[in-house]
């Protein structure tokens, strides 16, 4: 009845739920070679969700002021400033400073300003989004940066102009993994895969245990400070059960938020990615679409102008809960072994 | 366009991801540049030198669209030999008068139209200026009579054409690289991309912000940019164009249905007390008598207006009313306004969703004004700083207002949302859309359409049986409005028959004679066959791309102007790949995809009779039929306060010397001087190092203007939470600014305080041999709201475009220090001292005419 | 009592039992209880509230002049959602941050709802009754009018004016509004009237 693959490797997660006659799994495509960084889609969310605010916080983080996703911000966009070369999202003109008297780049400052966590943007106890400064800051120009923010502009000398610069900007969002930690681990039934294949905290069940909080692979699942319980992008659930776009999506002005029928989804993102390599876009890869990856593949997958450090997404992600059934299997054997040793044991105390 | 038009921009990337080319050309790297292919940092305010550049790159290597130009613009038309260009003068075109500093435009006139009527001397030049009358008249140039001579071949010396490139024929690869920063090859691409991607199979659709507008050479900035598209045969086509995104959701209609001093309703102009003393001098103000084109008919849309103002009472007999309207006398615009309310000259005051606390120039001048007033109505949706600074704006820290001592009586009147009330929006594109209500608005919140409609009836009560000459025009004024029907109103904008009361189907319809009655002339249409033509709601989905049964464009329901010109001079399109409107000869008439802009039934080939005027006047290939000539002007005979052609001045304030004339700024740009309007000195006066950086000012995509709409919202103020000036890496290091510290920015106005953005996005320029750094600032925060902080706007002073009466607000000078700024009057202290170390003493005005270099 | 305990328990029992999840997941296809045997009855009964609105209004977003077409969900005399109008060939459904702030625009507890004065030298606000606030306003325009009234310059031709009232606003209001406001001061004599266009 428990198929390994309940916990790993290829899925369809809503039959293997107990919908036998699910619809397609549903899923949002989210190409950043088109994101604005607007944040319509984070103001369209809470519109919708009745999301509280994150706080009034001047993060510094180039243009992003709310962190991370929390339990607050089911959407967030993510801004990169990167002295690469660029010009239309790393299309074909590099140089949008050639020529002008500028130093060389604040590289490592920038990247690590702009990718990392000024302040723990979750509410407590929730985990800010998963970042690793060092590796952001590895991914720009020499010299290394050793990840301390300060008053000075490290890697900056007079003599070596910059000239390349890119800014790049990422709607992050819940991935709806297709083997989700957060569900596995919840022990409340709060957390749910619905008949769409996305998984959904019930406000109505959460009594606030905060189990899947660590269970997350990338950091999204988050307590909310006042009342405890654990939110997180319900993939607007309430709307796509009507037959409507989730609220982000709808209000994405250039489409780099797509929800759709997820293997559609996938198709449409592989064709972008040639299209952007036949432009010369050579960086450009998804995230999160590969069924076999460490979560089954993600229901929110993503395509990419760089590596997923640079954006603060973990390079490999995997489900806590892989290897339960293995354990479980452990366990059940250990507990045949003790009921076999209590048996054992009996006799013996008989004989 | 990412930045303050997220929506709009859909169409830049949908273009992208079909082939298109996209350039932004910016003085910091914004969401836009992000998106675009190339990125071109430049210095603000020079860009009549980058624009003139590209005209240059036109004309020198024979760009244009050739057949376009002869057919269309004034290219051919031959220019007064009295004229002499800035290039002659070094910076000043012929007829100056430094008396005045206004031009006479006799010498600019075309051959033979020296001593024409319609010619301006430096008085009517000056008060033109004024009264923002050179360019009032929106929608069509300036009167000028139909037949000018022409070359057709451009060849004659002293044919628009030749005089444009001689004008532009300095504005080189270097000298634009000289005067603006940008790097020659980077110029060169622009010029490249943009000249390939014009012609008869494509088009270049050139696209700015409004920002455009607010400098002392605004308006000759757009005037650069519609030369090159008029150049490139980019106008009245598909996919081309110079198209404005303005921002407020009905700033288009409130210039159409004006509230604005110089103007009425449908560009008529307001009477001045001296150049329209009478109802025929005023009519014949706005049409010349042997003019081209549509404003031939002025009389009937003004006779119109007066009977929808004064019904029954307006007569042949008494001009139709037009002696009891209001005169001009010179200059009142907000700015005169604001500063005669310092000097105690106006008592009442009424701020209608406006925040001029924060979002006008010159915030403590703004702030002074209102506490000198005897009362002032605010209405608004929120408590915004217009209606609170007695009692929390900066001038009660430094003690310069005293609530104890400030007189000024504040109505609060809450307002109704959009939501909340029925009426039409005028959109960038001349669109006007229904808005249907969703609900009434809660508690004492009113519509405008209710407050007027109310306050009319009171006055008009307290006012019965009143003799006075002066009450004859509200006590016979038209005014039985409900208060809540938006329909009624749009009825009367769109005009009726007096007799039956049926709405006119057109303008064409309005008559001189008083049978009919018109709101708004341009507006007459939108309730055509008595249904609500805005309202019209036909599903993009289900319609050809230009989408005519979604709401309703002024002028009759033309989606794109000037159409006419999509089509070759035979009536053909330019390329099958471009058509868009052309003449079916079976059918005799214009027809395509969108309205035509020219007389259905006018054949190409037609040419009129020797001495017509008028309407009758225009031939089958005057494609530009609003235009006195018929032509697209690349060259201005008049209308223009500052010159024929646009020429490179420095900003006001501007570290940097003109490279190309002794003439530094804008010779006839509008200025008060006054003590509490002091300007930063400039090159070559002396001490403009105290101000050394340049700075310029715009808008989040996450705030609205002065923030009474975006500030007051959790969900938009935690996107941006606090005033922040962005500096580069390079002058971080020079005055030692950390990021996300504190900075003060001082002017000779003020010093606002702002948390400091270090960023690769500002880049310093080499301008004329010297390194020049840029700083930006958003110019959304004030003291009310859920976030708070210094206004951008406080540091600008008042100089404005002559033309139209703009401040100069997108380009200043200012210096910048690592720290919070003072409180209270130490505050004052700083800004004096940085006033006296730059030599500004209250009498020191920098003068109109740069005369000497040592001056 | 008893006889209700029994009939409830009666009825309910079956009902009561296949809804408890244990149940469901020890009996349905839902073995790990992750999916269709934890989805709670308020889940399962959940529905767009934009489907259950009273009204629906087409309108335009206030913002900027992109004119961005927007609908407006209205349920017990309250807005309950603003979002995009798919119809619009000017936005295709889509709004930008602001545009999508429009619910919290028009529902904010922050917005004023009562008439404020500030009375001369006051250091704060009073409410006062609307009637009251605009007789009080039309005195105040008719005295300023009459004080600083002027018929004609000094070459006696028609001036017809007062330079005592000043009025700045217009961008986001309506058109009819715009011209409401223009033709009573106008014929008021009041000809200091502006708007966000100048700036």
């Amino acid at each position: 009845m428990v198929s390994k693959n309940s916990f790993y490797g290829p899925l369809d997660p809503a039959p293997d739920a107990g919908y036998p006659d699910a619809p397609p799994r549903m899923g949002f495509f989210t190409d950043t070679s088109v994101c604005i960084g607007c944040k319509a889609c984070e103001v369209a969310c809470k519109e919708w969700n009745a999301v509280p605010d994150d706080g009034f916080n001047l993060l510094g983080q180039s243009y992003d002021n709310t962190g991370g996703l929390t339990a607050n911000s089911w959407r967030h966009v993510a801004f990169i400033e990167q002295p690469v070369a660029g010009g239309g999202h790393g299309t074909d003109v590099p140089g949008a400073f050639a020529g002008v008297p500028a130093g060389p780049p604040v590289s490592p400052h920038t990247a690590v300003v702009a990718a990392g966590t000024a302040r723990d943007g979750g509410t407590a106890p929730g985990v800010p989004p998963a970042v690793d400064v060092f590796a952001a800051a590895a991914t720009t120009a020499e010299p290394q940066f050793l990840g301390m923010p300060g008053r000075d502009l490290p890697g900056r000398t007079p003599d070596a102009p910059r000239s390349d610069f890119r800014w790049l900007m990422m709607s992050n969002v819940c991935k709806h993994c297709t083997h989700a930690g957060c569900l596995d681990v919840c022990p409340t039934g709060a957390l749910f895969r619905t008949e769409y294949g996305t998984v959904v905290v019930q406000e109505d069940i959460c009594n606030g245990c905060g189990y899947c909080i660590p269970a997350c692979p990338y950091g999204v699942i988050d307590q909310r400070k006042d009342d405890g319980r654990a939110w997180k992008c319900t993939m607007c659930y309430d709307r796509i059960g009507d037959g409507l776009t989730p609220a982000c999506a709808k209000a994405c002005p250039t489409q780099s938020i797509q929800y759709g029928e997820l293997e559609e989804l996938r198709g449409r993102a592989r064709h972008r990615v040639e299209k952007l390599h036949e432009q010369g876009v050579t960086e450009a890869r998804l995230y999160g679409h590969d069924p076999e990856d460490g979560v089954g593949g993600d229901g929110a997958f993503f395509l990419l102008l760089d590596e997923p450090e640079v954006y603060g997404l973990p390079p490999d992600p995997i489900v806590p809960t892989r290897d339960l059934p293995k354990m479980w299997k452990r366990a059940g054997l250990a507990g045949l072994a003790m009921a076999a040793a209590v048996v054992v044991s009996f006799l013996g105390g008989r004989s | 366009m990412a930045e303050a038009h997220p929506v709009g921009f859909q169409y830049v990337v949908e273009a992208k991801n079909r082939g298109a080319k996209v350039i932004h050309v910016d003085p910091r790297f914004t969401r836009t540049s992000a998106l675009a292919h190339s990125y071109v940092p430049m210095r603000a305010g020079a860009d009549i030198a980058f624009l003139g550049g590209v005209i240059n790159y036109i004309l020198g290597n024979e760009k244009d669209f050739r057949e376009y130009v002869v057919a269309y613009t004034n290219a051919s038309t031959i220019v007064s030999e009295d004229f002499q260009d800035t290039e002659d003068l070094d910076g000043l075109f012929s007829g100056y008068d430094p008396e005045t500093g206004a031009y006479h435009q006799g010498s600019w006139a075309y051959e033979g139209q020296q001593e024409d009527d319609s010619v301006r001397d430096h008085v009517e030049s000056h008060i033109d200026r004024e009264t923002a009358s050179g360019l009032e008249q929106e929608s069509h140039g300036p009167p000028v009579p139909a037949d000018v001579p022409r070359d057709p071949t451009l060849q004659h010396p002293r044919c628009v054409y030749q005089v444009l490139k001689r004008h532009y024929a300095r504005y080189t690869p270097e000298v634009v690289e000289r005067v603006c920063g940008v790097p020659q090859d980077k110029f060169l691409e622009v010029c490249e991309a943009w000249t390939s991607n014009s012609g008869r199979e494509r088009t270049t659709a050139l696209v700015y912000s409004v920002g455009w507008t607010q400098h002392s050479v605004g308006v000759q900035y757009i005037r650069t940019g519609a030369i090159i598209q008029l150049l490139l045969g980019n106008m009245g086509r598909p996919g081309g164009g110079v198209m404005a995104l303005r921002g407020h959701a009905s700033i288009q209609g409130s210039t159409d249905i004006p509230t604005l001093f110089n103007l009425l309703p449908g560009y008529l102009p307001m009477p001045h007390h001296e150049k329209h003393a009478t109802f025929q001098q005023w009519v014949d103000s706005i049409r010349h008598p042997a003019q081209k084109g549509f404003w031939a008919d002025a009389e009937a849309y003004a006779v119109s207006l007066l009977k929808a103002y004064w019904g029954d009472a307006a007569t042949r007999e008494n001009n139709w009313g037009y002696d009891l309207l209001p005169r001009l006398t010179g200059d009142h615009g907000t700015y005169q306004q604001v500063l005669s309310m310092i000097d105690g000259k106006i008592k009442g005051y009424f701020l209608l969703g406006q925040n001029p606390a924060v979002g006008s120039a010159h915030g403590r001048a703004q702030r002074l004004g209102m506490a000198n007033l005897d009362w002032l109505v605010v209405r608004d949706l929120f408590m915004i700083e217009s209606a609170t600074f007695w009692k929390d704006g900066p001038e009660i820290a430094t003690g310069e207002i005293v609530p104890e001592q400030c007189r000024t009586e504040v109505f609060f009147m809450p307002a109704a949302s959009h939501a909340e009330k029925e009426g039409t929006f005028t959109q960038t594109q001349r669109l006007l859309q229904w808005r249907e209500k969703a609900l009434d608005p809660p508690g004492d919140c009113r519509s405008e359409l209710w407050f007027f409609t109310r306050l009319g009836q009171l006055m008009r009560e307290k006012l019965a049986g009143s003799t006075l000459p002066r009450d004859r025009a509200l006590l016979d004024l038209t005014w039985d409005y409900s208060g809540d029907d938006g329909e009624e109103v749009l009825r009367e904008i769109n005009g009726y028959d007096v007799a039956t009361g049926a709405p006119v189907p057109n303008f064409t319809a309005l008559k001189a004679d008083g049978s009919t009655a018109c709101g708004c002339w341009i507006y007459s249409g939108v309730f055509k066959d008595g249904v609500n033509q805005a309202a019209r709601r036909k599903p993009g989905s289900e319609q050809n791309w230009v989408a005519g049964e979604w709401g309703w464009a002024w002028p009759s329901d033309r989606r794109t102007l000037y159409n006419r010109a999509s089509a070759d001079p035979e009536g053909r399109p330019w390329s099958e790949r471009k058509k868009y409107v052309w003449w079916d000869a079976g059918a005799g008439e214009w027809t395509g995809y969108d309205v035509p802009d020219f007389e259905r039934n006018k054949a190409p080939g037609y040419r009129p009779p020797e001495g017509a005027s008028g309407v009758e006047a225009i031939a089958g290939d005057d494609a530009f039929i609003m235009q006195g000539d018929g032509k697209g002007w690349l060259y201005a005979p008049s209308g223009l306060i500052d010159g024929p052609m646009p020429t490179h001045y420095e900003p006001v304030e501007s570290p940097v010397r003109n490279p190309l004339y002794t003439q530094q700024s804008n010779p006839t740009r509008k200025v008060y001087e006054r003590p509490d309007n002091p300007t930063n000195p400039s090159p070559p006066e002396r001490h403009g190092e105290v101000f050394p950086y340049v700075f310029s000012t715009s808008r989040l995509t996450e705030h609205h203007t002065a923030g009474g709409m975006s500030r007051q919202l959790a969900y938009l103020s935690e996107l941006q939470p606090e005033m922040f000036v962005e500096v580069s890496p390079e002058l971080a290091a020079e005055r030692g600014l950390e990021h996300l510290g504190w900075a003060h920015v001082v002017t000779a106005r003020a010093a606002i305080e702002a948390r400091v953005l270090v960023t690769d996005r500002l880049t310093p320029l080499r301008v004329d041999g010297r390194v020049i750094h840029q700083i930006w600032m958003p110019y959304h925060w004030g003291s009310s709201g859920l976030v708070t902080g210094d206004s951008a706007n406080d540091l600008l002073g008042i100089t404005l475009d002559p033309n139209v009466l703009i401040q100069e607000s997108k380009v200043g000078t200012c210096d910048i220090q690592p720290g919070r700024r003072p409180v209270g009057p130490a505050l004052l202290d700083l800004v004096r001292a940085y006033r006296d170390r730059a030599g500004l003493s209250p009498d020191r005005h920098t003068p109109l005419l740069t005369e000497d270099e040592q001056a | 009592m008893i006889v209700t305990g029994v009939r409830v328990f009666g009825m309910g029992v079956r009902t009561w039992i296949e809804g408890w999840p244990v149940y469901r997941q020890l009996t349905g296809t839902d073995p790990l209880g992750r999916g269709a045997a934890a989805q709670s009855a308020r889940s399962k009964s959940l529905t767009a509230r934009t489907e259950t609105a009273d009204s629906v209004a087409r309108s335009v977003c206030p913002y900027c002049a992109v004119g961005c077409g927007q609908r407006i969900f209205v349920k017990d005399g309250e807005v309950v959602q603003i979002e995009g109008d798919p119809d619009s060939p000017i936005s295709k459904g889509r709004l930008c941050p602001k545009g999508s702030a429009s619910k919290s625009l028009v529902t904010s507890d922050r917005r004023q709802k009562k008439v404020l004065y500030r009375r001369p030298y006051a250091t704060d606000w009073e409410e006062l009754d609307l009637d009251t606030a605009m007789d009080m306003i039309a005195e105040r325009v008719l005295t300023a009018r009459a004080e600083t009234w002027e018929d004609v310059d000094d070459e006696g031709r028609p001036l017809n004016r007062t330079l005592g009232i000043s009025s700045l606003g217009g961008a986001t209001l309506d058109n009819e509004e715009n011209y409401l406001i223009k033709k009573l001061f106008t014929a008021a004599g009041a000809i200091q009237i502006e708007n966000q266009a100048r700036i």
